[in-house]
């Protein structure tokens, strides 16, 4: 049990994808000008975290790797070099999926995460979340704790940040600076503050 | 239309360049400029991707539904990129190591997509194909002179050369060890950002 709770830790705050890997990054900086926005946002990709990360993770064992075509009476296929192709595709279903779903029984729901769910195929979180896991081989188990773990960080990250902004309004900063420039240098301060979480582990 | 390809690819580079007016492919650019190396060869990647993926999809574009046209693009780029991950994995392995998922990740990268969809979807395939190399060359600069700072200030060196002599042996140059941190990407691009911007007023935000 600690071992989950180590792997969900250390997505959360020390491998951290938007601060410390930078993934993600557009829909980070597009949409965290309000805090109410930057919520349904971040519960967006928890729900897609855990949802695709494991059905990656099972794709992968069960059907992709060498010798796991066995049963089929595919001995030797080694079919590792499609998996780019075959993450992007499930990904891209399964947030097809959930959005009708979403529509068809909790209308409220769907509401606040409506317009962030199609954003999230072309967001590299979710893309890197998936091949993290097959980089470092997690087991189906593991592979649900980092999809916890990953989509909590990036709700957390995206939260700060637009809460940080929200009061930056008020500054007066250079004029080249305002807007994205001052929203690069927040972001970098909260990287190195979460590097700082870094020493616990 | 009465631009030159020349203008077509230089405006691509400069006045509207992906990363700093636009916010496009930032994640990578951010994350690989820890040495000039890896950027150089993401840099290559990312040119090769755009400038053939755009090409190909405009070739196609009259024979894309309108209503699949995104999963029809993602998968031409995912192919391109696959290709271009077992180039790299077959003649430069280490390199493929450290640049680890980042290679995989051009695919959700915005530049590629943006430009398939806001340029090639409407245009001729040898304009296209300017255009995503204007493109990639635009992230290129921008990768570079990233990569170049924080390599030059964190480890003394350039392209892994020694430059600065460090201190450690017997130079006079201490080491920034902050440079070498994920965070100071992010203090780079917002200094080029503020740069780009000082020259170029019209690009300030209200």
């Amino acid at each position: 049990m600690t071992h989950y709770l180590e792997i969900i830790f250390s997505a959360l705050f020390i491998e951290n994808l938007v601060l410390s890997f930078f993934l993600g990054m557009c829909t980070f900086l597009a949409i965290s000008k309000q805090v109410k926005t930057a919520i349904g946002l971040g519960l967006a990709v928890i729900i897609i975290q855990v949802i695709t990360i494991p059905i990656n993770n099972l794709i992968l064992n069960n059907v992709l790797k060498p010798d796991a075509l066995a049963w089929a009476g595919q001995p030797n296929l080694d079919l590792t070099f499609l998996g780019l192709l075959i993450y992007i595709g499930v990904i891209a279903a399964v947030v097809q999926i959930l959005e009708m779903f979403l529509d068809r029984f909790i209308p409220a729901l769907y509401n606040t995460l409506g317009i962030y769910l199609p954003l999230l195929t072309v967001n590299c979180a979710i893309l890197g979340g998936t091949l993290f896991m097959v980089e470092r081989d997690y087991n189906f188990g593991e592979s649900v704790a980092y999809g916890i773990g990953s989509g909590s960080g990036f709700f957390l990250a995206v939260t700060a940040l637009a809460g940080i902004r929200e009061k930056l309004e008020y500054a007066n900063p250079p004029a080249g600076l305002r807007g994205l420039g001052l929203t690069f240098i927040t972001a970098g301060l909260m990287a190195l503050a979460f590097m700082g979480v870094a020493g616990i582990s | 239309m009465a631009e030159t390809n020349l203008e077509l690819l230089g405006r691509a580079i400069l006045q509207r360049n992906p990363i700093a007016l636009l916010v496009l492919g930032i994640c990578s650019a951010l994350a690989v400029t820890g040495s000039m190396s890896t950027a150089f060869v993401m840099s290559i990647c990312l040119t090769l991707v755009t400038a053939c993926s755009s090409m190909t999809i405009s070739l196609l574009r009259n024979h894309i539904p309108n209503t699949v046209r995104i999963g029809i693009q993602i998968t031409i780029i995912a192919t391109l990129v696959i290709l271009v991950d077992m180039i790299l994995k077959a003649f430069f392995y280490d390199l493929a190591k450290q640049l680890s998922i980042y290679v995989g990740l051009i695919i959700t990268n915005c530049i590629v997509m943006g430009r398939a969809e806001g340029f090639a979807m409407s245009n001729s395939p040898f304009k296209a194909f300017i255009d995503g190399l204007g493109n990639g060359l635009g992230y290129t600069l921008i990768l570079m002179s990233t990569a170049f700072l924080r390599e030059l200030l964190g480890n003394g060196t350039v392209f892994g050369q020694n430059i600065l002599p460090l201190s450690s042996e017997g130079g006079w140059y201490e080491p920034n060890g902050m440079m070498l941190l994920p965070a100071s990407a992010f203090f780079i691009i917002a200094l080029i950002i503020w740069l780009i911007r000082t020259i170029h007023p019209d690009q300030q935000e209200n």
